[in-house]
Order: C-alpha cells, then structure tokens, then sequence
C-alpha cells in the first residue's frame, strides 16, 4: 500500500495537524480486536440470562446443557459465590449509602431482565449458544419496580436485606440560605425535566479473553476496557487473586463512551473459569446483550428551581433530583449524578444552591458513566431552565446569560457549588458564535414565519455551557470519598539510536493518544513526530496508570508526559554540558539540540546524546547512564472547557418532524495540540448529544422488559441526520503547563440543550413550555395538539 | 445473535429450487438478499433447518420488458432497480420509492422478492407494488401462478406464497404518463418507514382522472386508501381539492402503535402525506 502524505513536512509538533499515528491500520483493518484474538483450546462462555425483571431463582436445571456436543462446564452463581460474593462499587457518595452485594452471576434473585444467572463453557461459541438455551430455570416472578418514584415506596424491595430501595440521600447546600434567598426573591421558575437512559452504543461490543499460565500462575486478560489498570487492581480485589499475577492489556478498543468504564461480571467470570479451568476462556457479547446489559447512560428525574429579580439577576437555585442506579451500584454508579452536582449554576453567578440527590434501585440495567457522567444531565436543566426564565421574564434569552455570567475579568472565579473556575471567556466565545449563526438574522425570520402562521416553525436555541473535567485532583476526589486518585503517569525513554517510547498510564479507545502524546513529546524533545512511539494499555507495558475517561488524557496524561519530558531534556542537558565541556547554565536548548551560548558549533542534538549515553563511556559522575524521565502528575484543579452552541431547528408544525438547520459550535478547550482531532471530539459529541435530544431513548414496558433491544427500536442517528456543523474556537488558555482543557464530552454536554431549547423555542407561541426527550415528531406533534387545544397564553 | 445450525444449498436453476423445497417443506426458507431473513436467523425467530440461496440463480435477475409491463425477476436488487432505465421510465414510482429502502448497502443485497415475499408491510415495497396494481409470479411443484397484489398480501408476514413455492417475477404494468410521488416519514433515514404514501396520479383535461394510493405501516398488509381515491377521480388539482380528499386516506385503517407511533398519530401522517405525495404526483 502507498500512502501519500502530502501534509507539510514540519507537522508533528504541538497545533499541528499531522495525519493521526492510529489510523493507517484502523482504515486498512489490520486492527487487533479483543474478539480476534483465538489461542488455541480456546473455550467460549454464554450466559443465560434472566428473561424477566425481578424473580426468585427457583431450581437452575443445568443437565441437558452439560450433556451437549462441546461442552465443557456449565456453572451458575453458587459456583463462584466464595471467589466473587461481589462486583466492586468504587464511589460510596455517602457514609451510609446502601450497598447491596453484585455476585457476578445472580445468586437466589435476578434484578433485572439480563441478569446473568447461568454461563456455559464451550470449545466453540455456538456451542455455548446452543447449550445455554437449553438450561432450564424456574422463577418465581415478583412486581417490577420500574418507576424511580414509585421505586422509593418501598413496597417492592430489591435487596430484601437492606430493606430499601433507596441507596442514598446526598445534600449540599452552599452559599446564602436557600428558602430565605427564594423567599425574597421576584421571580421563581420550577420545572421538571426527565433525562431519558441512554445506551452508549460503542462500535465494538464487550469482549474478553482471560489466559492462564499454568506454570507461573499467571493470568492475562484481554478486554474491550477503557481501564486495564483499574481493572487489574479491581479483579484482583474482588477475587483475592495476587495483583501481580494479573496482567490486563487493551488491545485495539472500538469505542467506549463511559460503559468500557466498568469492572463487568462477564470479566470477572472470564477469570474465574479460565483459573477453575486452566484453559483460555473468552467472550464476546452479541449487540443484543449489548442493549440489555451494558451498563445505561442518564437516567435522572430533575426538579429544578430558580430564583431571580425581575430584571433576571439569578439569586439561587434548587435541584432535586431522583437518580436511577438501576439494579444494582456498579463501578462509579452513584458517583454519575453527583458529578453533576457541581455543575448545575453553570457559568452563572448567583449566592444560593442547594442540590439534593437521591439514588433509587429499580429492576432495570444499572446505570453508570455515559460520555459526561452527570455533567450533561445538570448542563441540560440549568440551560433548559434558563430559557424558560427569559420567557417568564420576557428576556432574550442571550441577554439573560449576558447579565448572569462570570465576565472574563473576574477568574479565578470562585462558584457557588465550590469549584473555581481557573479560566474562561465566555464574551469571546459567544460574540464568535452569534456572528457565524446571524443570530439577529434569524430572530427576524422566526418572527416573519410566525407572523404569517408558516407550516414551518423556526427555533433557536442556545447553550452557553461549560464542565469540569480532567478527572482528577486525587484530593478532592479523595473529599468527594471516590476509592481511587485521579493522578497520571507517563515515562518518556529515549533509545540507543535516538527514537523516542513514550509510556502513558491513560488507555485511549479511539482518541488518538499515539498521535496527541507524540506531537507534546516532539515539541518537549525536538525530535520527529516519527521518531516516537507512544506504547499504552497493557499493564505490563504500561504499570501505573489511571486510564481514560472523564477527559483526562490530555489534562492530566498530557501534563504528565510533558513533565517526564522536561525530566529527559534536564537529564540530557547535563549530558551535553559534561561532553562540550561547557557549564550547565551556558548551555541552550532549541529544536533537539544543545548547544553552548555564544558558539553555535559546539553543540550536540538529544539523539545523539542517546547513543552517547547508552555506550555510557563519558558521563557525568552524578548522573545514572539513561535518558529516561518518568512523571506523576496529580492535578490541583478540575478543567474546565466552555462555548457556546447555537442552534436553529425547522419544525413541520403539521408532521411534529424537527430538523436542525444550522448549528454552531463555538469552543474554547484552551491550547489545542491537534486541531483536527479537537474537531472530531467536538463533532462526534455533538451528534451524541443530537441523539439524546431528538433521536435516542431506552423504552422499558411495565413489566420491566427492555423494549428497545435492538438497533431497530433504538435509533442511533447516522450522518444522514445530522447538519453540517459549522466549528470554531476561542483560545483561552487553562492555568496548567500545557493551557489545555478537556474535550471529549463537551460537544456532548453541549448540544443537548441548545437543541431542546431550539425545538421549545418554536413551539412556544403553541403555549408550549417543553418536550420530552427524545423529541420525537409524535411527541413535538403532540405537544402542538394539546398545545393548540389548551390555548396558546 | 448467532443462529442455530443449519444446512444450506445454492441450487443455480429454478428448478433446483422448488425441488428443494417440495424436499424439505416447512423446514426449509429461501435466502435472497438476507437482509431481513438472517437478522431473524440471529434472533432466533426464525430458524429454518434449510436455508435455500437463490443468489445464484442468473434467471431469477434483471428487468425484462413484456410489453404493457416490465417482468422483474424475483433476485434483482434494490439497486439494480433503482438504476435500471426501463424502471425508471415505465415505473417510476418504484425507482422513487427503492431508492429510499435502508442504505446503500441494504440496497446492494436486498431484493424485491425478498422484500415483498417478507410479507412485512412496514417495507415501502408491498404498498408501492400495490399502487402499482403489479401480479406476482410463483412457481411451485405444479408449476407456475399469478397472484394480484391485493391478494398477494395476507397478514402481518404472510403472503399468499406456499411453502414450497417460490417467487419468480413481480410483474409491474406500465405507468406512462403517471405522476407519481412516495412521502416516507421516518426518524432517521435509515429507518423503516412509521408511515409511507407512494401516489400515482394520471391526469386528463387540467384535472385529476385517477389517482391510487398505498399506505405503508397502516395496517397488518398495504393498504389501499381507498376513500381518497374515489374522492380524487375527477377531483381540480388545486391544494384544497387533494387535501379535502386526502382527509379520507386513513379512513378504515387499523395501523400498529409502537414505539414511533399511536394509531392516531400515524393515520394524521396518512392524511397529511397523502395530501403532499398526491399534490407532488399531481405535479
Ligand atoms: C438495516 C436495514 C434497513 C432496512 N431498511 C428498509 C427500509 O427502509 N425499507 C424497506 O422496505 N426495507 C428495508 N430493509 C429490508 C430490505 O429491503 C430487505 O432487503 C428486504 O426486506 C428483504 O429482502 P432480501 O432480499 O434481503 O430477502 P431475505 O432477507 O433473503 O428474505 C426475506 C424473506 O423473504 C423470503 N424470500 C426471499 N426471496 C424469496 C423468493 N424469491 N421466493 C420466496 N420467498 C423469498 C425469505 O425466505 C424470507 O422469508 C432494511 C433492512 C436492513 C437490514
């Protein structure tokens, strides 16, 4: 195969565009997939599944399965109760919050319509298949809870033992007093919004193949994982196995999105059976078992309240929310809403916030971290809320954010919730969008089209959002009692002929690390983009890391990285000053190369001061023989990317259909190392938060069936769907060595709101003041019907 | 998502095929483009002991012209429909309307016998062929039949076919002059439709002669809005004249509720897309 690179020779460092390390073989299919990978004697794993929402586990009849063609074993909960009595749940939000234990195959209850209750080993996966539909178990069905507020009745319990099915009640007030501020205050406006479950819907399914070494005791797990290294620590800790006989490696991951952010049952059984079985022992799930048992993303019932002055200066704000951990608390399951917590007054300045949260078990799959994690649910109700102000008010809804807004004199500004945001300008960011939108342009055709009573209603809606992100000071999470720190590592080795490997502890599943972290390290040490390897994902390659999510690679693996860096350039400049006979301070460095100030022949470039010091003939004395600098970095703050979106939907007032006009996206994620991959982080979160608005949604029926099982029910929007999205960015840098910020879930965190607030903003002169998510055309047509019945006031 | 086991023949003649299946009876399922039988096979709803390729089976494929009408064979696929030239001249509305099925590559391996032969009235194929009034052609041990769209379609995944008949031909009479139009309202665009309306419209002296019109997703089969029909022959071609006509298109249907749609809502969208399909056909 030829490539034709025809990008400028001098890409590779920091801003540029080069073509991205990852994709030459992502492209050509020479990817290694978890599911490729087939030692021999492999065996398959099925699971049987639980074929309703909550049941006792009568008998389990395993025989005709065990007597069938190819297979090896078939085991159900009992089997590993002593080696797993639970899956771990990393992020107990309070001191009592109920815990109820999560054997990795149910044992005497299933929970949830998915719930594992039985797997089959097979030499082949058919096999397994076949055998698993033949195992019969006899249930005794109990009531589905799958209402959140019915759930907090009580009258079904979940986890009989606990008692509840409430997991937690988490409250924090800060600033003024909350009653007295809205007692005092002119205006308040309450509204209930429903954050619908999402699935995450990665590319590539969950797959694991555990191997064991019979002679050294060894395992190696390969996993679709966002987290080999938390998986190591978490497998190890939930079965008592020896850490260090635990190898976790990533190969290539098609995806993950939050839900390969999971220590999954399935893993664990790998692991299990594998040691019981001493062979090879894989799984891989079928979309099917996607849909039902990935872990679901949202799932939040908010009451919101504002109060502010009749001119629309914002006094406080009271969220309550009720969050749906599903069946059971899985890794950060509690962690999701709470995340939010610190997100709900946005951008906005105002003295009193109370936010409470209470979690609630229902028979449904459990939810976890989905792109955002909480984030995007409280950046949809602040700026969901907002605009339902400024029409109480009778404001424009730009202008009330104007007014409310940290100005970008004021950072580090101190918010109510307790974060301080470290920088911003959200002028900039929005004065850029508004042009490229023609805001006033388009106000004026709305008003044209109401005027003439148009079958096509015009909406514009606006999300002035930012996030905290780069996950994160281990201190304050460490405060906010999640079990794990949130620093990151990175080594950087120069080698004997003068190519660099780079080793970073984050575990990139389609981001481009390779790329990104090469382009820091080019500019660190000035030496070729192509000249670097970035080696990551495998626990033994890679021992100590925090992994991917929560847009942390770059804000705290990038910071990292360049640290180690700068350790390599101090050692090699000591190097250099020992072989030019110079003194240390003499000595520059520019593009790759020391020289002595004052005579530029005199130099030697960090390539070769690798060989030099691999030979180790000449070095200094108090120097060990190596170029090789390893960092920890543990961040002081969270980051914080902000913009501002803007969105014009097209609404057939006759059909209920909306589609988006234009949308712009105007982003400031501070210093930017590869622009082109910024622009796809922004582009794909977008139409991920499109999805939400108008296209996505788990149906569950009463029963507590899944009815969106498969990619029919549940629509996935393609780019058929989706605008041109017209990008720009302001660059505003962070207050960190590199001023860069987060990007993976703002676009996400993002669009949702501008886009129900365009659809809301074109039916309100039908005396409409939400719709559901996802707006559906039946719902919008609804919307306008009983609108249009009840009397637009 | 993995099928149970079964066995498979690529018999390359008609003749084999029917054979085969005289053999091998109820166990026994044809493969065309597999686009809707093998995600059944995967779910398990469907799982045949004998899966039957008419891929390879040259006569089975392309477009003939017989005249006052153009014999399809059973195995041409969507995109050889939607590209081929005599389609496009004598039929249009099917052009129009296949070329809205799934995506590219749905269209690639889909057929219009499997996707008529399906029998799922929620494809835009069954109601577009029954506007068209179009003959189905099946063979059997006793050799060959027609069968009129209207009878060809009998409930919700069950036409008129026998088990150990095949489909050969879908026979589709020539619309010269016809104005024709398919609405298709779905979600994303590569959905099935929530509801379809493909119009035919011939015209005569300034005003509307005949019109026909198919309901996809109204009903257990395509249906024909009947009602509408009536009140289009002879009807202006003004805006006010289709619309107060295409009030009558989801008159007597009974459509599905699910996830996309109540009844109620889908039979607005029968009248609101009647109205736009037949004002396009009407042209
Ligand atoms: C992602 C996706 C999106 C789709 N979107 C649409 C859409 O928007 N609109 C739409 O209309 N369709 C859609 N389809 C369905 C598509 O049109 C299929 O191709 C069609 O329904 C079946 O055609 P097939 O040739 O694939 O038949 P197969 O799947 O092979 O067969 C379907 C059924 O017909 C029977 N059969 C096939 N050929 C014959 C024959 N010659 N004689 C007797 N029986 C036969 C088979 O036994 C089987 O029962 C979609 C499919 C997919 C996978």
């Amino acid at each position: 195969m030829t490539v034709i690179d025809d990008r400028p020779a001098d890409v590779g460092g920091v801003g540029t565009a080069p073509w991205r390390k990852e994709d030459a073989h992502l492209v050509t299919g020479q990817t290694t997939w978890t599911d490729n990978l087939a030692p021999v004697g492999t065996l398959h794993m099925a699971f049987v599944r639980a074929t309703m929402a909550h049941a006792r586990i009568g008998s389990i009849d395993t025989s005709e399965a065990a007597g069938m063609p190819n297979v090896v074993g078939v085991f159900t909960g009992a089997d590993f109760a002593e080696e797993c009595p639970t899956l771990p749940c990393a992020w107990p939000v309070t001191p009592d919050m109920v815990h109820p234990a999560h054997p990795p195959i149910a044992v005497g209850k299933v929970r949830f319509a998915g719930d594992p209750v039985a797997v089959v080993v097979a030499r082949d996966r058919a096999s397994a298949v076949d055998a698993a539909e033949t195992v019969l178990v006899d249930y005794e069905p109990l009531p589905a809870v799958v209402d959140m507020e019915q759930s907090l009745t009580d009258e079904v319990v979940l986890h009989e033992d606990e008692g509840t099915n409430k997991a937690f009640f988490f409250s924090m007030p800060t600033g003024a007093d909350i009653d007295e501020t809205f007692a005092g205050a002119d205006v308040v406006v309450k509204r209930r919004f429903i954050q619908q479950r999402l699935l995450p819907t990665p590319i590539e399914p969950r797959a694991v193949l555990c191997i064991p070494q019979a002679a050294s005791g060894d395992f190696t797990i390969y996993s679709a994982t966002q987290i080999p290294h938390i998986l190591r620590t978490m497998l190890a800790v939930v079965t008592g196995m020896p850490e260090h006989k635990i190898r976790v490696i990533a190969p290539d991951v098609g995806g993950g999105f939050g839900a390969k952010l999971q220590v999954t049952g399935e893993e664990v059984i790998a692991l299990l059976v594998a040691k019981r079985l001493g062979r090879p022992v894989k799984w891989t799930e079928t979309r099917s078992e996607t849909n039902l048992t990935m872990h679901h993303g949202r799932g939040q019932i908010q009451d919101i309240e504002i109060a502010a002055t009749k001119d629309g200066k914002l006094l406080g704000l009271k969220v309550d929310l009720l969050a749906d951990m599903g069946a059971y608390l899985m890794l950060v399951t509690p962690g999701v809403p709470i995340l939010g917590a610190f997100m709900y007054p946005a951008i906005y300045k105002m003295d009193a916030y109370r936010f409470n949260c209470t979690g609630v078990f229902t028979t449904k799959t459990p939810t976890d971290a989905y792109r955002g994690a909480g984030r995007p649910e409280a950046t949809f109700a602040i700026e969901r809320i907002m605009d339902e102000l400024a029409d109480e008010l009778d404001m424009d809804p730009m202008e009330l954010r104007k007014l409310n807004w940290i100005t970008h004199e004021e950072f580090p500004y101190e918010m109510v919730a307790g974060l301080t945001y470290d920088s911003g300008n959200y002028e900039a960011a929005t004065a850029r969008a508004m042009e490229l939108f023609d805001y006033e342009g388009l106000r004026a055709e709305q008003a044209q089209r109401r005027a003439d009573g148009d079958r096509i209603q015009l909406g514009i809606g606006i999300s002035t959002f930012t996030e905290m992100c780069g996950l994160a000071p281990s201190r304050v999470l460490g405060q906010l009692d999640y079990g794990a720190g949130g620093w990151e590592a990175a080594t950087v080795r120069m080698l004997p002929s003068g190519k660099v490997q780079v080793v970073t502890g984050s575990s990139p599943h389609g981001q481009g690390h390779e790329t990104t972290l090469s382009q820091i390290t080019s500019s660190a040490l000035g030496v070729p983009f192509d000249d670097i390897e970035v080696l990551h994902g495998d626990t033994q390659v890679s021992p100590m890391g925090l992994d991917t999510y929560g847009s942390r690679s770059l804000v705290v693996g990038g910071i990292a990285l360049q640290k180690a860096a700068g350790k390599v350039v101090d050692k090699a400049r000591k190097l250099a000053a020992h072989l030019l006979e110079a003194s240390e301070d003499d000595i520059e460095f520019a593009d790759g190369t020391f020289s002595v100030k004052g005579s530029p022949d005199a130099s030697k470039s960090i390539q070769e001061l690798a060989l030099a010091i691999f030979a180790a003939h000449d070095y200094p004395e108090d120097m060990e023989p190596d170029l090789t600098g390893h960092a920890i970095f543990d961040p002081e703050n969270f980051s914080y990317p902000h913009g501002t979106h803007l969105c014009a939907v097209e609404i057939d007032t006759e059909t209920g259909h909306t589609s988006i006009r234009t949308y712009v996206a105007v982003d400031d994620v501070g210093k930017v190392i590869n622009p082109q991959i910024v622009e796809g982080q922004v582009h794909g979160g977008i139409a991920q938060g499109i999805a939400q608005a108008l296209y996505e949604g788990v149906v569950y029926d009463d029963d507590g069936n899944l009815v969106t099982g498969t990619l029919v029910d549940y629509l996935v929007p393609a780019a058929p769907d989706l605008p041109s999205f017209t990008t720009d960015r302001t660059e505003t840098p962070a207050a960190n060595e590199l001023g860069v910020k987060g990007v993976g879930e703002a676009g996400t965190i993002a669009s949702t709101p501008a886009v129900v607030n365009a659809v809301v903003d074109a039916l309100r002169p039908y005396g409409v003041h939400d719709v559901e998510m996802p707006c559906t055309p039946e719902r919008v047509w609804r919307a306008i019907q009983s609108g249009q019945k009840g009397g637009a006031q | 998502m993995i099928p149970a086991s079964f066995d498979y023949v690529a018999p390359t003649s008609v003749d084999e095929v029917v054979s085969t299946l005289a053999e091998h009876g109820d166990d026994a399922k044809v493969l065309a483009g597999g686009h809707s039988l093998l995600p059944l096979m995967k779910l398990r709803f469907a799982v045949p002991a004998m899966v039957v390729d008419i891929g390879r089976v040259e006569e089975l494929r392309g477009v003939r012209d017989a005249g006052d009408h153009l014999a399809i064979g059973a195995g041409t696929t969507h995109h050889e429909i939607v590209h081929d030239p005599l389609v496009r001249q004598h039929c249009g509305l099917l052009a129009e309307a296949t070329s809205m099925v799934g995506d590219a590559q749905v269209r690639h391996r889909g057929t219009i016998g499997g996707a008529t032969a399906h029998g799922d009235s929620a494809g835009d194929l069954p109601a577009v062929v029954s506007a068209l009034e179009g003959t189905f052609v099946a063979q059997g041990p006793g050799g060959r039949r027609e069968i009129a769209a209207a009878d060809f379609f009998q409930g919700y995944l069950e036409t008129a076919l026998a088990a150990d008949e095949v489909l050969v031909e879908v026979r589709i009479p020539k619309h010269d002059g016809w104005g024709f139009a398919y609405e298709k309202f779905n979600r994303v665009a590569q959905a099935w439709a929530i509801v379809g309306v493909a119009a035919l419209v011939r015209r005569e002296n300034g005003s509307v002669a005949e019109a026909r019109i198919g309901l996809t997703n109204m009903g257990a089969v395509p249906v024909r809005a009947t009602a509408s029909e009536e009140a289009l022959a002879g009807a202006d071609r003004t805006e006010d004249a289709i619309r107060a006509a295409c009030q009558h298109a989801a008159d007597g249907t009974s459509p599905p509720a699910d996830l996309s749609a109540q009844p109620d809502y889908r039979q607005h969208l029968a009248r609101v897309l009647s109205a736009r399909a037949v004002a396009r056909a009407t042209g």
